[in-house]
């Protein structure tokens, strides 16, 4: 057992930590303000890159591994969750990409995922009737009758994180409606394909500077060359790609309830109340106590999915543990640092409202913390339990 | 151009310095490059690189520091930055000094035969302001501190060196090799002019990030080890320390009731007015 990091990826923590305090931190509450788009800020990350972290360098990436991505994405995150989310899902989809996808497939989309050409990637799962229940989805996708190869796509997306900005959007939809879940598929859809219509933004409660819109497929038309892995294999590629998005969540989560911490500490320190500092009082110190512990908790959780999904081994368990804890960590840190703050939280005056705000949806997104249960208790009580009594897990 | 730059880390400081009898306490210290000292390495790198073409090298950069293994950790961020490659020579902090750190640079410069030696003006740790003056010295070799401002002149055999002084921007031209020693404002976005960059180009403020490529690419770069037996130093420390102790406490201030008490107060006690 050891807990050290490589140097390698101590520099990489500190180049993300660099660019957030230097380039992220001056605007991240203005931008929480205004609703603007980060672009700029994500052509940045990626020429650090930072939207390719465990992408092979042969494909643009930086391949610095799993536990260098949950670390910068900690640091990220800790500064503006907004931009972190849009880093979670560029380097999801391009990891997807170059996991599934066919040797054009890679070299005509990874490089331009990585390098911020494409500004982000986009993750089109969830509908407005299907969210927990991605084999509910109703979005299809046909053979085109007026050409030998090719799909339509007819249906609609919900909730789709820079899907109005995103060079390239993976897209699930039905190949064959009677199948069920065996009868999704995955396709790599460009931005500005006819047919495909952004709607209204959602008008969120946090995560501000991040754009979720719906997305509207009438006849759009796609070549055969868009099919991400075999016809029928989408909602497998779908699962494979939210287990490593889930130690990204995990990671953001941990970001934020750091900076919900740290700006706790540094009140309770300041603020005088019956002529000593908040932090003078042991119930405060308790509680910033038992903060720093969760956290700490998550985070060993986070860097060990990290680390088995960098060695090879099975992670979906792990990476849903860590995205469940440390996202509920980090709203019970965000809770405990506005009261920590009293009537000074509850504005926005100090970045906490904010910190509360945008790790709410932490628990929601990338599958619910029911959903994790779901998979966490199906992996316990499943054909997996063999194996572990011997693995000793 | 070749440019032969030295490193030193520092304790972090944002850290509180901690005390322990009559020495600083250094165990839960938190290391970091000495702020000029990275300045140094990014007024290199641009002096090396051509930023109209894709950042394109033109040049080699060498960079070094004098500490234990662990100190040597220095080198893997500059050689992230950009650097070519590293020597570490073997060292403790306890056994340096100015002296001892010049003549150590004054064989490295002999053996690798740099065009320029760039140095931080201080290190944000010890404030001593030495090391480049006699390196320098040393070597005979013409110097300039406190760059400011650097422009490559005569085909690359001479600099401008801006320097900022009491009385505005003073500009000494120093012919190849020399050590130059550089202040904060180098990393300004157009402080360096090397005549190839176009001299519109405008960089981003400070010292540039680690890229993940860089730091993934450093991994790869050669880094020479050292002894001070190998290179013929033999170490005789010339700084004693006599006695390590905190500052005093500040006392707490008090409040004036008014303009006049406190126009009184900075003229009768003060003294400033
Ligand atoms: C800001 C934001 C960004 C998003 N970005 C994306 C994106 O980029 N791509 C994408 O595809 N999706 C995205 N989503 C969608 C997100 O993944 C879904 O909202 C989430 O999966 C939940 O689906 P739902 O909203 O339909 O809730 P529902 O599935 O309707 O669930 C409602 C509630 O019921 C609970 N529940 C449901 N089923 C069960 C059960 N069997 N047992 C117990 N409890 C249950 C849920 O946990 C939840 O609390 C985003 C959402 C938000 C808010």
């Amino acid at each position: 057992m050891d807990f050290t990091l490589t140097d390698e990826q101590k520099l990489v923590a500190q180049t993300a930590r660099d660019f957030a305090t230097r380039v992220l931190a001056p605007k991240a509450a203005a931008r929480d303000r205004s609703g603007e788009f980060p672009e700029a800020e994500l052509h940045a990350l990626g020429d650090l890159g930072l939207l390719g972290v465990n992408v092979p360098e042969a494909l643009g990436g930086a391949e610095a591994g799993v536990i260098a991505y949950s670390l910068a994405m900690q640091e990220i995150a800790r500064v503006d969750a907004s931009v972190s989310v849009a880093m979670a899902v560029t380097n999801m989809v391009g990891e997807v990409v170059t996991r599934f996808g066919s040797d054009e497939q890679k070299r005509t989309h990874v490089p331009r995922l990585t390098s911020g050409e494409y500004v982000a990637g986009a993750f089109a799962l969830s509908e407005p009737q299907a969210g927990s229940d991605p084999a509910a989805m109703l979005t299809t996708a046909r053979r085109d009758p007026e050409r030998s190869d090719g799909y339509v796509i007819d249906g609609a997306k919900q909730w789709i994180t820079s899907g109005d900005r995103a060079g390239l959007i993976v897209v699930w939809a039905k190949t064959d409606p009677k199948a069920g879940g065996k009868g999704i598929s995955a396709f790599l859809v460009r931005r500005g394909t006819p047919g495909m219509t952004t709607g209204r933004h959602e008008e969120k409660m946090g995560l501000r500077g991040s754009t979720t819109v719906p997305l509207v497929f009438d006849g759009c038309r796609v070549g055969a060359d868009a099919l991400l892995g075999k016809e029928g294999e989408g909602l497998k590629i779908a699962l494979a790609a939210l287990d490593g998005g889930r130690i990204g969540i995990a990671s953001q989560a941990l970001g934020v309830g750091t900076a919900a911490l740290e700006a706790a500490m540094a009140y309770a320190k300041q603020r005088v109340q019956f002529g000593r500092p908040l932090a003078a009082n042991q119930a405060i110190q308790f509680r910033l106590a038992d903060v720093a512990t969760e956290l700490s908790a998550a985070r060993l959780l986070a860097l060990r999915a990290a680390w088995r999904k960098e060695r090879g081994e099975p992670f979906t368990r792990e990476a849903s543990m860590a995205k469940l804890y440390a996202s509920e960590a980090a709203g019970r840190a965000c809770d405990a640092a506005v009261q920590i703050h009293g009537g000074y939280g509850y504005t926005r005056e100090f970045p906490v409202e904010r910190f509360m705000r945008d790790a709410r949806v932490q628990r929601i997104y990338e599958g619910t913390s029911e959903v994790q249960r779901i998979v966490i208790a199906r992996d316990l009580l499943g054909a997996a339990q063999q194996r572990d009594a011997q693995a000793g897990r | 151009m070749k440019i032969l730059v030295s490193l030193k880390r520092i304790p972090d400081p944002e850290q509180k310095t901690r005390f322990k009898g009559n020495a600083i306490d250094f165990s839960g210290t938190n290391w970091v490059p000495n702020q000029f000292d990275e300045y140094a390495v990014e007024t290199a790198l641009r002096l090396t690189e051509n930023a109209s073409a894709g950042n394109a090298r033109d040049g080699e950069v060498v960079v070094t520091t004098i500490g234990t293994a662990d100190a040597g950790k220095v080198l893997s961020s500059a050689l992230a930055m950009g650097a070519d490659r590293a020597i570490h020579v073997d060292g403790a902090d306890e056994n340096l000094d100015a002296d001892i750190v010049a003549q150590v640079m004054k064989k490295l410069v002999e053996a690798e035969k740099p065009d320029l030696v760039l140095m931080g003006k201080l290190a944000a740790d010890s404030e001593g302001n030495q090391a480049g003056q006699l390196l320098a010295g040393y070597l005979n070799w013409p110097q300039a501190t406190f760059a400011a401002g650097i422009e490559v002149v005569d085909g690359g055999k001479a600099l401008l060196v801006h320097r900022e002084v009491d009385s505005g921007v003073e500009t000494k031209k120093v012919p190849l090799p020399a050590v130059v020693t550089v202040d904060l404002r180098i990393v300004a976005p157009q402080a360096v002019k090397n005549g190839k960059t176009a001299a519109t180009h405008a960089y981003a403020e400070g010292p540039r990030y680690a890229s993940l490529k860089g730091i993934m690419a450093a991994k790869k770069k050669p880094t020479a080890k050292k002894t001070f037996a190998e290179l013929g130093v033999t170490p005789a420390l010339r700084v004693k320390t006599v006695a390590v102790e905190a500052p005093p406490a500040r006392k707490a201030g008090i409040k004036v009731g008014s303009v006049e008490e406190l126009v009184a107060k900075l003229h009768n006690e003060a003294k400033v007015l």
